[in-house]
């Protein structure tokens, strides 16, 4: 837990832990010879860099959700934003190697589209992506936290809001009309920066990007908590009345955190899109963003590395039981929602606090965290 | 039909006949009857031979032959459905074929006469059923099944059904074809149903638009103009329409005029259509949030429970009312099956208000004032009834059949029918939200839900068991919820996804008129369903949906509230 | 992440601390140190199971089913799964494949396009299946396709498609557009037919409805039809609401001579079956010509509003055929047997029969390779014959796709097809369209897939 503990020493030892957690798995990739039980299959390092992009977007959801108590049920837009922006510069790298052989993608090929739309036209160049991969999202939370934050819609409503938002960009993404792929998405990718993509070393290379991302996210994340700025967050959850009357703008404070938040779900989504080779609306819609806000409550709000845990873990218990008990996992999934809800609020990292402090017999009260 | 008109008849068919087939020679004697060769049992037989000049013989002399009686024959001719059954001693004969069925291990149909259509009886006194192998399929060659059609609309004129009538009415006026004329006046002396009438009489009007005489031309605009005949309008400008040589086939000066005058009526009524139209569908569609709101509105807006479950206690309902169905399919006589959806509404919400109140006394109960927990906990158990659903029923959808008295439509007038169904649920959701006022606002029970909503120590010291109240208010929720679910059915399929096609709907109805505000909810449903109604002949489906949310949320900026909000001063949660 | 396994371990270090150092700092590292080992396991445990090698040339055979089996797709794709169990039943009863059973592993995409694509890899590279049947909507196969190309696996995708695609690594046994949606409308605009003028295409916005109208479109063009005739138009995935379209499908139709042409796909179909039905329109005056309704839909839908329709497919469950017959029985023996939901009710239709065939010409080209190493199965693939339940078909000798009879139905009140039209033997698949693509050609024999034709 966060609450004690300001020194950098604590910070480092997780940084190192989170480091620690993929360059291992890196290491299990390439080190041990292919039949050794220690040896990470090429198939398993790909999944974990899926999972850790994950991380990424949980951290942003726990820095809004644990610490400031905004419930967005609209980060897979932000997601979205991300990856599509990645997504289309991998579109446009495939040059004329597609089914189609044409200049254009194939999607708008088949939509008879003629020309290529303008806002295709950046994504050209591989900065400008990158750059937009961190704007797009920065910007349209900036907008819509701007306008909703204003007018203090806050709570149960912000939630159904951005509910209702998701809803309408997962219609918008689905439009052949809009040419960002309708239903199918953006995939058939080739190449990054000229590196193929079916290459293992491209594979390890967007791993240790993914794994960098993810210590740098968590160490701006642990920042913010631990700054002044973070307490005023804490405060905002807790009492927003009260942080007002104390001459605070709280809703200043939350567009700042909803923008940060949306950045790393932008991030986490342009990390995604190259690992996986494909990105559809079918990941900004409803569901994927609900399922987002379990992963870091099961893994535990509030606390950062929850939220990794909880990312990794929930993806990895999907990929498993989605394989092993295709017919029993979403009853798995049901019972861990309401388990976690009725047992464990603060989520599965508060059951090793709690044993912790069992065994250290020194059990300090929690804050309680208020919606 | 009666007796006497039946000669009459005989001789319109039997001319019109000859006209059809043997145009130049017989067009003369156009209303003599034709003496029949051979006697009709003989010509159905002869359908079946293996010689084509003999069926082609047969087929022609049975249509002189002008009796409606052979209308079911020529039918079943047409759909394939006509068999000829050899019996074991050799006896050769035609019969109708109904459905296949199977009876014990044999495929084969319950037969009727070809002649007639009557049920034959067996020797067992049970409708005579054939195996299949005892029966070979009648095929008409391609060219006399596109010779059967026209044959068959003009049969169709004095068919029972009034539908079939005014459908063939429609098509032979299309046609164009002037020897149909008497056949529609006659048609037309004896129809009582007013929208055959209705047909006929445009069907004539089209018909008469390429008479000879001007004056009968102009006749035929006006009253089809007067009548606001919609699908002349093609016909009529085909008439005044200019080719490439800038002539139209219409030369007359006063008939052009005439035809003008009548497209622009028609035209004008077209637009009084539409826009009676798109009221009656913005009501309907709002009726249908107002329904799938209103459980939504109680569960949320007087609990603050968001449960995302919601949908899935619709789907129950909706899987009860499929139950009903399959209970009542089982176990009782068919002509009281249609009632089985009356009685399915009190039972589905029976079944969804138990499940509620179980539900919230085994989880909901202890995440009161964690709202944001209370979504993610009853997500999980949407999850867990999604999945339930899909193992017990399987993940294909079920078949629930709209009751025939839901079936069609009230005719408002020429172009305007309005479906039973959503005029039921229109009705069904006025009654629910009355319903609810009543039991809320006006009932001992209700001031007990308000009371412990506001504010529940202050009930609890008042002496009100508020865990007995939340849980009853809940499974009111719940039950509307899965009342919703049965009136979906009407509408819609009954799947275990039925639920997540109205959840965020459902949820923005009740944000937008203001938690905990009934009126709100309301006005919130007919507000945005009336406005999707009228922005999707403008955007489609698709943007009139994105804006209404755009919209919704700039009216959220205006008014974080909602429609109504509660009155107090805190608005926190 | 197991909690007893964090205790357990927790423990073990609280017993051995040193005293002097920081105890909660030691407890906090512990800790990490104790997450870090058990992730490490967890992946060394996905790792683990990764020993079984389809290579091995006693064991069984391993084949993949990838289809959803939870999500918005399982109402059509979970039948399919239950057909290929059921052919891998029938075909171990029989002795296997060349002496060796076939082991068939499942797995559940939940109708996610991105899990798509990680269970092909996982099939492919965790369990080395030796080919694959799976997939029904298109974005599920684009999804997947990258993977198969890259891995060179084996994927036999079993439902009508929209085409203008050739990959190397996919058995295409659905229909080309060519198999049915041109000879659907030909016959609409034939005498036979009824001579339609005017067509209303109806579909769900994604490439399948996109493409075959797109199709569609150019060959009402260069067939006559004026512009003004024909009309398109899109809704969105699980639309609801046709108020609005059917009152613009009226206006349109007045006059006569109109149809429609609807690649409406899944759960929309019973709302605007019904409106369409309830605004007094009918198959008589405006007939729907569907391409995405079959038998398996039509069991879970008043079909009273259907009754009429049309629907074309290359097959449907009243084919007289004598292997069908037994196939029909077979199927619902077997969802009976399985208490699989629907039990003896469950019917059969054009992507269940697909599938089915699919497996036995894999199994037949396995068996002319003798081996089942992909590019000697997919040469000895061409040309392959099979005694389908509809009827013969045969898998193209160049294009991967399959050649298959087309059939008209009319949609009867108990939810099956009257067949009224069937084309003159098998129709031969074109994956590029002679109307919008007429210069490509899709041939692994003496080209590389897409090739442009002189």
């Amino acid at each position: 837990m966060c609450k004690n503990k300001t020194g950098i020493g604590d910070t480092l030892k997780w940084v190192i832990f989170l480091s620690a957690f993929w360059i291992i798995l890196l290491l299990m990739n390439t080190v041990p010879p292919k039949d050794s039980f220690f040896h990470l299959t090429d198939f398993n390092l790909n999944t974990a860099g899926k999972y850790m992009a994950y991380a990424i977007l949980a951290l942003g959801i726990d820095l809004l959700w644990g610490y400031t108590g905004i419930l967005s049920l609209g980060q897979g837009i932000f997601f979205g934003l991300g990856a599509y922006c990645m997504g289309m510069y991998l579109m446009l790298s495939i040059g004329g190697e597609g089914a189609y052989q044409s200049d254009l993608p194939d999607f708008m090929v088949w939509n008879q589209v003629q020309e290529l739309p303008f806002f295709w036209k950046p994504f050209e160049s591989f900065a400008f992506s990158m750059l937009g991969i961190v704007l797009v999202p920065a910007l349209c939370a900036f907008v819509f936290g701007f306008l909703t934050f204003r007018s203090r819609i806050k709570g149960v409503y912000f939630s159904i809001i951005t509910q209702a938002l998701a809803l309408t960009v997962w219609l918008l993404f689905n439009q052949n009309s809009m040419n960002l792929g309708g239903t199918n998405g953006l995939t058939d990718f080739k190449s990054i920066l000229n590196f193929p993509l079916s290459d293992i070393s491209t594979q390890r290379m967007l791993f240790v990007v993914t794994g960098i991302c993810l210590v740098l996210a968590f160490i701006l994340c642990r920042y913010i908590t631990q700054s002044r700025l973070g307490k005023v967050l804490i405060a905002i959850r807790d009492n927003e009345g009260r942080i007002r009357f104390s001459g605070y703008s709280a809703s200043q404070y939350k567009l700042f955190v909803f923008v940060i938040s949306a950045v790393l779900a932008g991030i986490a989504g342009a990390l995604y899109v190259p690992q996986v080779g494909i990105i559809t609306p079918g990941q900004i819609g409803v569901l994927p963003s609900i399922e987002m806000i379990v992963w870091v409550a099961v893994g535990g709000r509030g606390t950062l590395i929850g939220a990794i845990l909880g990312a990794i873990g929930v993806n990895w218990a999907r990929s498993f039981l989605t394989s092993n008990y295709p017919d029993l996992w979403l009853y798995f999934l049901g019972a861990l929602f309401v388990g976690v809800v009725l047992y464990f609020p603060k989520g599965m990292w508060e059951v090793s606090g709690r044993i912790k402090n069992l065994f250290s017999r020194r059990a300090k009260k929690q804050p309680v965290i208020v919606n | 039909m009666i007796q006497a008109s039946r000669v009459g008849l005989h001789l319109v068919l039997s001319a019109l006949f000859a006209a059809l087939f043997f145009p130049n020679q017989v067009r003369a004697q156009a209303f003599a009857q034709m003496p029949l060769a051979t006697p009709l049992d003989q010509l159905i037989l002869m359908l079946a031979d293996e010689d084509r000049d003999v069926v082609e013989k047969a087929f022609f002399d049975l249509g002189k032959s002008g009796d409606e009686n052979l209308l079911p024959t020529l039918e079943a001719l047409r759909e394939g459905s006509l068999y000829l059954w050899t019996k074991p001693k050799g006896e050769r004969r035609v019969v109708i074929g109904r459905e296949l069925i199977v009876r014990g291990a044999v495929e084969g149909y319950e037969v009727l006469e070809a002649y007639g259509a009557a049920p034959m009886i067996g020797p067992d006194g049970a409708p005579l059923f054939l195996p299949e192998a005892a029966l070979e399929s009648i095929r008409l060659s391609r060219r006399l099944r596109i010779k059967i059609g026209p044959l068959l609309d003009r049969l169709r004129l004095f068919s029972p059904e009034a539908e079939v009538r005014e459908s063939a009415a429609t098509k032979v006026g299309l046609s164009g074809d002037p020897d149909a004329l008497p056949l529609l006046s006659k048609a037309l002396a004896k129809e009582k149903d007013r929208w055959v009438r209705f047909a006929l009489t445009e069907a004539i009007g089209l018909i008469r638009l390429s008479d000879e005489d001007p004056a009968v031309r102009k006749a035929a605009a006006e009253t089809l103009g007067k009548i606001h005949a919609m699908d002349s309008v093609p016909t009529l400008e085909a008439r005044i329409e200019a080719d490439d040589t800038g002539v139209s086939p219409e030369t007359d000066v006063a008939v052009k005029a005439a035809v003008s005058e009548a497209i622009q009526k028609i035209k004008a009524w077209e637009v009084w259509t539409r826009t009676v139209e798109t009221i009656f569908s913005g009501i309907s569609l709002s009726s249908i949030l107002l329904l799938v709101a209103l459980g939504l509105a109680i569960t949320f807006g007087l609990m603050g429970v968001i449960n995302m479950a919601h949908g899935e206690l619709m789907m129950l309902g909706a899987y009860t009312t499929y139950m009903i169905q399959e209970f009542f399919v089982a176990y009782l006589p068919s002509d009281i099956r249609d009632v089985y959806f009356i009685l399915a509404i009190p039972f589905a919400f029976a079944v969804a208000a138990l499940f509620g109140y179980l539900l919230e006394k085994s989880i909901i109960k202890r995440l009161y004032g964690r709202p944001l927990e209370t979504l993610l906990a009853t997500w999980g158990i949407s999850l867990i009834l999604q999945q339930g659903v899909r193992q017990i029923f399987g993940a294909a959808n079920v078949d629930v059949a709209s009751p025939a008295w839901l079936s069609g439509g009230v005719r408002l007038a020429a172009g305007i029918q309005l479906p039973y169904n959503r005029i039921f649920i229109i009705f069904l959701s006025l009654s629910a939200v009355f319903s609810v006022y009543m039991l809320v606002l006006r009932s001992s029970i209700g001031l007990k839900i308000r009371a412990v909503t506001q504010n529940r120590r202050m009930s609890a010291c008042m002496g009100i068991t508020t865990e007995r109240v939340d849980a009853l208010t809940f499974a009111l929720g719940a039950g509307l919820a899965g009342m919703a679910g049965a009136g979906l059915t009407l509408i819609g399929n009954v799947g275990p996804d039925l639920g997540q096609n109205y959840i965020v709907d459902s949820f923005l109805v009740v944000v937008t008129g203001g938690v905990g505000k009934l009126a709100g909810t309301v006005g919130a449903a007919f507000g945005i369903g009336g406005l999707n109604k009228l922005m999707e002949p403008g955007f489609g489906a698709i943007y009139a949906k994105v804006f209404i949310l755009l919209i919704v949320i700039l009216f959220l900026q205006k008014r974080p509230s909602g429609l109504f909000p509660a009155k107090g001063r805190s608005i926190d949660l | 992440m197991s909690e007893e396994k964090k205790e357990n371990l927790s423990d073990a270090f609280e017993e051995t601390a040193p005293s002097g150092i920081d105890r909660r700092k030691f407890l906090k590292l512990s800790g990490a140190g104790a997450l870090g080992i058990a992730a490490s396991g967890l992946m060394g445990g996905l790792a683990f199971s990764n020993t079984a090698q389809a290579g091995d040339k006693k064991g069984p055979i391993k084949i993949g089913v990838l289809h959803s089996l939870s999500g918005t797709m399982a109402i059509s794709e979970v039948s399919l799964r239950d057909v290929v169990l059921m052919a891998v039943e029938e075909i171990n009863a029989k002795g296997g494949v060349m002496g060796r059973k076939l082991e068939p592993v499942v797995v559940d995409p939940a109708s996610n396009w991105d899990l798509f694509a990680e269970k092909a890899k996982e099939l492919l590279l965790k369990e080395k299946v030796a080919v694959t049947f799976g997939c029904w909507t298109s974005v599920s196969r684009k999804s997947v396709l990258p993977v198969y190309e890259k891995n060179n696996g084996l994927l036999f995708y079993p439902v009508q498609y929209e085409g203008e695609e050739c990959s190397r690594n996919v058995f295409y046994t659905g229909a080309a557009v060519n198999q049915q949606a041109v000879p659907a409308v030909e016959y609409l605009m034939s005498r036979d037919g009824g001579e339609y003028k005017k067509f209303y295409l109806l579909g769900t916005d994604y490439v399948y409805p996109r493409t075959t109208n797109k199709i569609l479109r150019a060959m009402l063009l260069a067939k006559g039809v004026p512009a003004k005739n024909i009309k398109e138009e899109y809704t969105p995935f699980h639309h609801q609401d046709y108020q609005t379209i059917v009152q613009k499908l009226k206006a349109f139709s007045r006059g006569g001579g109109a149809c429609v042409i609807s690649t409406i796909n899944g759960d929309s179909n019973v709302p605007f079956y019904k409106e369409f039905a309830n605004q007094g329109l009918t198959s008589g005056d405006v007939p729907i010509m569907a391409f995405s309704v079959a038998e398996d839909e039509l069991r879970g839908m008043d079909t009273s509003a259907l009754v009429g329709h049309l629907a074309a497919w290359n097959y449907f469950q009243s084919v007289k055929t004598p292997q069908n017959k037994k196939f029909v029985a077979a199927f619902k023996a077997y969802c009976e047997k399985n208490k699989l939901p629907g039990g003896k009710d469950r019917v059969t239709d054009d992507p269940i029969e697909a599938a089915y065939f699919g497996v036995y010409l894999w199994k037949q080209a396995v068996e002319k390779a003798k081996t089942t190493d992909v590019d000697a199965v997919r040469k000895a693939a061409y040309g392959q014959e099979f005694l389908a339940p509809g009827g013969k078909v045969k898998l193209d000798d160049r294009n991967h796709h399959t050649h298959k009879p087309v059939l008209i139905g009319e949609i009867l009140k108990n939810g099956q097809f009257d067949v009224i039209w069937k084309s003159k033997g098998l129709v031969k698949p074109e994956p590029w369209s002679e109307y919008t693509s007429p210069d490509k050609g899709c041939d692994w024999v003496d080209h590389k897939g897409t090739y442009k034709k002189v």
